[in-house]
């Protein structure tokens, strides 16, 4: 299968995210925790895009909306004193179902660059819809008090806790966007993407299929809004800001679209190289942008492409 | 006489100024080939468009076995036995062969809001599709990728996209489009070998291959039919004559 990242090299990625924990104690070194966590809830935000960006061929350009969605609903319900997780959770994906599909009933009567501009339009209404929310902090945003409370379940406040937490998550997501992208509706989606018109002469209603999708999307950003603010502690509107959705598409081309792994590799990449080059130069995007050519140029399938490449290059 | 399976009813599409379908009626009976000809710019593509759904005609009426489909999308005429292929090639590109046909049975197998189970290890989408890659020939490419089949192997995997929807109709726009004469004659095999399954509305601009196939004819000028029949009939039309010879005439006054 041209999509599955070589098993081992899938499992050695895995077992290492694993054991950064016990690597940051044992070198005393607590930034890693923090660093990869980070890192995986982007990859989080990542793969959601991929699923409509990579496999459904929509170009979301409005996707850190639903980032903003899961950051806000938590923020909002915890300024309220609201701290539970099973509340919190919960309303942050209806939220971001609701926006989402109001948003994709609309958005995807259009395609093309006009689908580019839409979801750009809808995304940037709701950071300036943030903005303006003086009471959750407007501009600056806010602290949060706590994180999300799951009773004595789990203690997202623990460090350790809260990484294993955002792990798990990211390995279901994995999991849930592979079984997607085979199934039948994975099959539609890719279809779409192919040759759309095609799909209904041959019988698809293709407009629900699409728009399930960019729910799915939606949610499962959501999902990493949600993380996000329990990990930073903080809302902000600039979550939502239009570069933000930018990143994360340069997330999913530089890992790879419409590969289950590359919106994974791809964060990871765009952090890495983000921390490290951070520390010589605050225009650190000067790299960025050429390796981004590069990759587009050279790797069309991104650092997934090349690791399969040289996985199969070994044998 | 039996009702038609297919029945366009006073047709007309205008394009700002220009009138591409004209008042067209046209009839394909159970079991026919028709074939549609015309000089080049004649509106049989855009006579196939509106036939098919993807484009609303201004006026006039379309009945698919009786039953008015005029407002249905193209999806919705595809679930009522409507199957078509395009005059440039319309396949999806980076998919296999065998993933080709499979998508356009899952078409036509329920809903798809499936979304656990592996759909490319599915029996009840990919023996079908196999048997209908057979059916056309291509058995042997089915795990080729669509954009790496040969030009004439794509036409192919076209009308057998077409038929795993299991169509009462197929509406073939120019089947034989640049082909060779040796991958055209199979082309006209394939479907004359179809006759008994599903009725035919074939526009082909090679003629050898319209008299070979069609029970009738239908020729439409500046969107307009100008004459309608027997293959006989209309190869001693004064009419059709005229059409043909008139284009050949400004055409060659267009080269001079």
């Amino acid at each position: 299968m041209p999509d599955r990242l070589h098993a081992p090299a899938l499992m050695a990625g895995l077992a290492l995210l694993a054991l950064v924990p016990v690597a940051a104690r044992v070198f005393d070194a607590p930034f890693y925790l923090t660093l990869v966590g980070r890192m995986m809830i982007w990859a989080l935000a990542a793969l959601s895009l991929n699923l409509i960006l990579g496999y459904g061929g929509m170009v979301s350009f409005g996707h850190a909306a639903y980032l903003g969605v899961g950051v806000y609903t938590v923020g909002i319900l915890s300024y309220h004193g609201i701290h539970s997780g099973f509340v919190q959770w919960p309303a942050a994906i209806v939220a971001a179902a609701v926006i989402a599909a109001a948003v994709g009933a609309v958005s995807l009567r259009t395609s093309g660059v006009y689908f580019i501009m839409i979801t750009l339009a809808f995304a940037q209404m709701l950071y300036f819809l943030g903005v303006s929310l003086k009471t959750y902090g407007g501009d600056d945003g806010m602290s949060l008090t706590a994180r999300s409370r799951f009773g004595g379940l789990l203690d997202l406040e623990d460090a350790t806790v809260f990484y294993y937490l955002v792990f798990v998550l990211l390995l279901t997501f994995l999991y849930l966007s592979h079984r997607l992208v085979h199934s039948r509706f994975g099959m539609v989606l890719r279809g779409c993407r192919s040759n759309e018109r095609r799909m209904r002469a041959i019988g698809f209603p293709t407009y629900r299929y699409k728009l399930a999708a960019f729910v799915i999307a939606g949610v499962t950003c959501a999902v990493a809004g949600v993380l996000l603010v329990n990990f930073t502690k903080y809302t902000s509107p600039a979550f939502m800001h239009w570069t933000r959705s930018g990143e994360i598409m340069v997330m999913v081309i530089l890992g790879g679209m419409g590969t289950i792994a590359g919106p994974v590799l791809g964060a990871f990449a765009f952090l890495a190289l983000e921390e490290i080059l951070s520390g010589y130069t605050e225009y650190w995007p000067v790299v960025l942008g050429p390796a981004l050519i590069l990759i587009v140029l050279f790797a069309k399938r991104g650092l997934a492409g090349l690791l399969e490449r040289r996985s199969a290059a070994g044998g | 006489m039996a009702e038609p399976l297919l029945d366009a009813h006073r047709l007309v599409k205008r394009f700002g100024g220009v009138v591409a379908t004209d008042h067209v009626d046209l009839a394909v009976m159970p079991g026919e080939i028709h074939a549609m000809i015309g000089p080049n710019g004649a509106g049989k593509t855009t006579l196939i468009a509106q036939l098919a759904g993807e484009l609303r005609p201004d006026a006039g009426l379309i009945r698919l076995a009786g039953a008015d489909v005029t407002a249905l999308s193209a999806p919705a005429r595809s679930a009522r036995g409507l199957a078509r292929s395009f005059q440039v090639t319309s396949i999806f590109r980076d998919l296999t062969a065998l993933d080709n046909v499979a998508l356009a049975v899952q078409a036509h197998a329920g809903h798809s809001f499936r979304l656990w189970r592996d759909a490319r290890s599915d029996p009840a989408l990919r023996e079908p599709a196999r048997a209908v890659l057979a059916e056309v020939g291509l058995a042997e490419r089915a795990a080729v990728l669509a954009a790496n089949l040969a030009h004439g192997e794509q036409r192919q995997l076209e009308i057998a996209m077409a038929l795993a929807t299991r169509p009462r109709l197929l509406l073939l726009d120019e089947p034989t489009a640049g082909m060779g004469p040796e991958e055209s004659a199979r082309m006209v095999a394939l479907l004359r070998a179809l006759k008994g399954g599903p009725s035919l509305l074939l526009v082909e601009h090679d003629m050898d291959a319209v008299f070979a196939l069609a029970d009738r004819i239908t020729v439409l000028v500046y969107g307009r039919v100008i004459a309608s029949g027997r293959p006989e009939e209309i190869a001693a039309s004064a009419a059709v004559r005229e059409a043909y010879l008139g284009e050949g005439e400004e055409a060659g006054r267009a080269r001079a």
